[in-house]
């Protein structure tokens, strides 16, 4: 049977350089001690003077450890595809600002580092360009005003809402990199699905079905099963979503729940700290990935690898709710989307 | 005799207010209603309790905790349409609400400005 939707890439694509920037709770979190910058400040402002100006300032932050960390100049890189959770992607528009790189911003709501990544990718690949970077963030703070009410409001949330991340990554990728790196060799981009959810404070169970459309899709073309890879790991699926995306693919036939992991309940103490259903946001994927996952799979890392199993095979699917304020106050249907990365570790 | 009459006064003006505050975190939790549409919601229930006269001997018993809420707001909306349609005629109606209400919503701007002039906004923990 043709492969319909996955994108094999002509030329695997390596990530040479990963970077996190992650605020005071995610410092605080279990992935804390892996991040490369967090705020010395401890307000999450990020030295200067809005939350939304601050998002801004963890992209240039992350973007700028990724590339030094790769020894490259903003110079060498052939293009850079980003997005955050602000009204026009300004956070990525203003962060990058200073980086004399082609731009492509990305709105893709939580689901924007693995589009990211997609269309990075295929665009150095396919164009055997140099080096290319993808970033994603968001910013608590700066979500809230955006999606909900401005932090000095005081609003309640609700129990089933999840936390927006405040946190960046910053990814270089590159054709021409040592084998010992790891890669990505294929991607299935997403398809928007509405299952009728319009609840704003229910995100995961918008975006599950998103999740088992992409990796049912992924599982029918390529043949493979879920115990053929290390982890399956979703991007925000919350406790919430998580439960719907197992249940469902089990129903199927498709056990994955000895391999799924969900960053949203990775980046945070859930059960320890009053974070709900988990993290959110374009950012808690992107940190997690940057800190936690490659570092395991044969990236080095500047601050001390993650302990854990080393992985070898990824399959790691970002989703996102793809709504907007107005959207959701005409009652409209909240859209989920997921695209699926799929990531070999280099050489060991 | 008289500050235990005074202390248990003090105490049904907590319990009730609390109570009303309750229900609204009920309705928090347990619903999808957001927060805005609570409050709109405690206003206009306030507004035709005040109307229909339930709310005025409501408020004489239990003093503050019925009155600071926002069911107390709505209350003295009616009041104050009801007054002024009285004083004034029909026009009342449109005046009458805002007039009454004038000082709550003038101290609400003044006290919010002062606010953010003094402090800032600081990250949700």
């Amino acid at each position: 049977m043709p492969q319909k939707g996955i994108i094999t890439l002509p030329t695997p694509v390596r990530f040479v350089a990963a970077a996190s920037v992650g605020g005071a709770e995610e410092e605080a979190g279990p992935l804390g001690a892996f991040l490369d910058v967090n705020d010395v400040g401890g307000d999450d402002k990020f030295g200067t003077s809005s939350w939304e100006a601050a998002e801004g300032e963890m992209q240039r932050r992350a973007l700028t450890t990724a590339l030094g960390k790769a020894k490259l100049t903003e110079h060498d890189i052939d293009g850079v595809f980003a997005g955050d959770l602000q009204n026009q992607c300004v956070g990525s528009n203003y962060g990058l600002l200073d980086f004399d790189i082609p731009y492509f911003g990305l709105y893709g709501a939580c689901s924007t580092c693995a589009e990211a990544l997609i269309l990075s990718s295929v665009y150095c690949s396919g164009l055997m360009t140099g080096p290319v970077a993808a970033v994603a963030s968001s910013h608590n703070c700066a979500a809230e005003r955006q999606f909900r009410y401005p932090i000095e409001y005081g609003g309640q949330r609700a129990p089933t809402a999840q936390w927006t991340v405040t946190g960046a990554g910053a990814f270089i990728l590159s054709n021409d990199a040592e084998a010992s790196l790891p890669m990505i060799t294929d991607v299935l981009p997403g398809r928007t699905v509405d299952r009728g959810i319009n609840d704003l404070n229910n995100m995961g169970a918008a975006m599950a079905p998103a999740a088992i459309d992409t990796l049912k899709r992924y599982f029918d073309e390529t043949g493979r099963s879920p115990d053929s890879f290390d982890m399956i790991v979703t991007g925000d699926l919350g406790a919430e979503g998580t439960h719907i995306l197992r249940e469902f693919m089990a129903s199927l036939g498709v056990d994955i729940s000895a391999v799924h992991e969900d960053c949203g309940l990775l980046i945070y103490d859930v059960d320890g700290g009053d974070k709900h259903a988990g993290g959110s946001g374009c950012g808690c994927s992107a940190t997690v990935l940057a800190a936690s996952i490659l570092p395991r799979m044969g990236l080095p890392t500047v601050m001390p690898a993650p302990e854990g199993k080393r992985l070898h095979d990824v399959l790691f699917m970002a989703t996102g709710a793809l709504m907007s304020p107005a959207s959701v106050w005409q009652g409209n249907n909240i859209p989920g989307i997921c695209h699926l990365v799929h990531i070999v570790g280099g050489d060991a | 005799m008289e500050i235990l009459k005074t202390l248990s006064h003090y105490v049904i003006v907590f319990a009730v207010g609390g109570a009303l505050c309750v229900v609204a975190q009920i309705l928090i939790d347990k619903t999808k209603l957001t927060p805005a549409r609570i409050l709109v919601s405690y206003v206009t229930a306030g507004v035709i309790l005040g109307a229909v006269g339930i709310y005025g001997p409501f408020a004489d018993f239990a003093g503050a905790g019925a009155t600071v809420p926002l069911l107390g707001f709505g209350n003295t909306i009616a009041k104050g349409i009801r007054e002024e349609v009285d004083s004034r005629g029909l026009l009342g109606a449109l005046t009458g609400g805002l007039t009454a209400a004038s000082a709550g919503i003038a101290a609400a701007m003044v006290f919010g400005y002062l606010s953010a002039l003094i402090f800032n906004g600081k990250r949700k923990k």
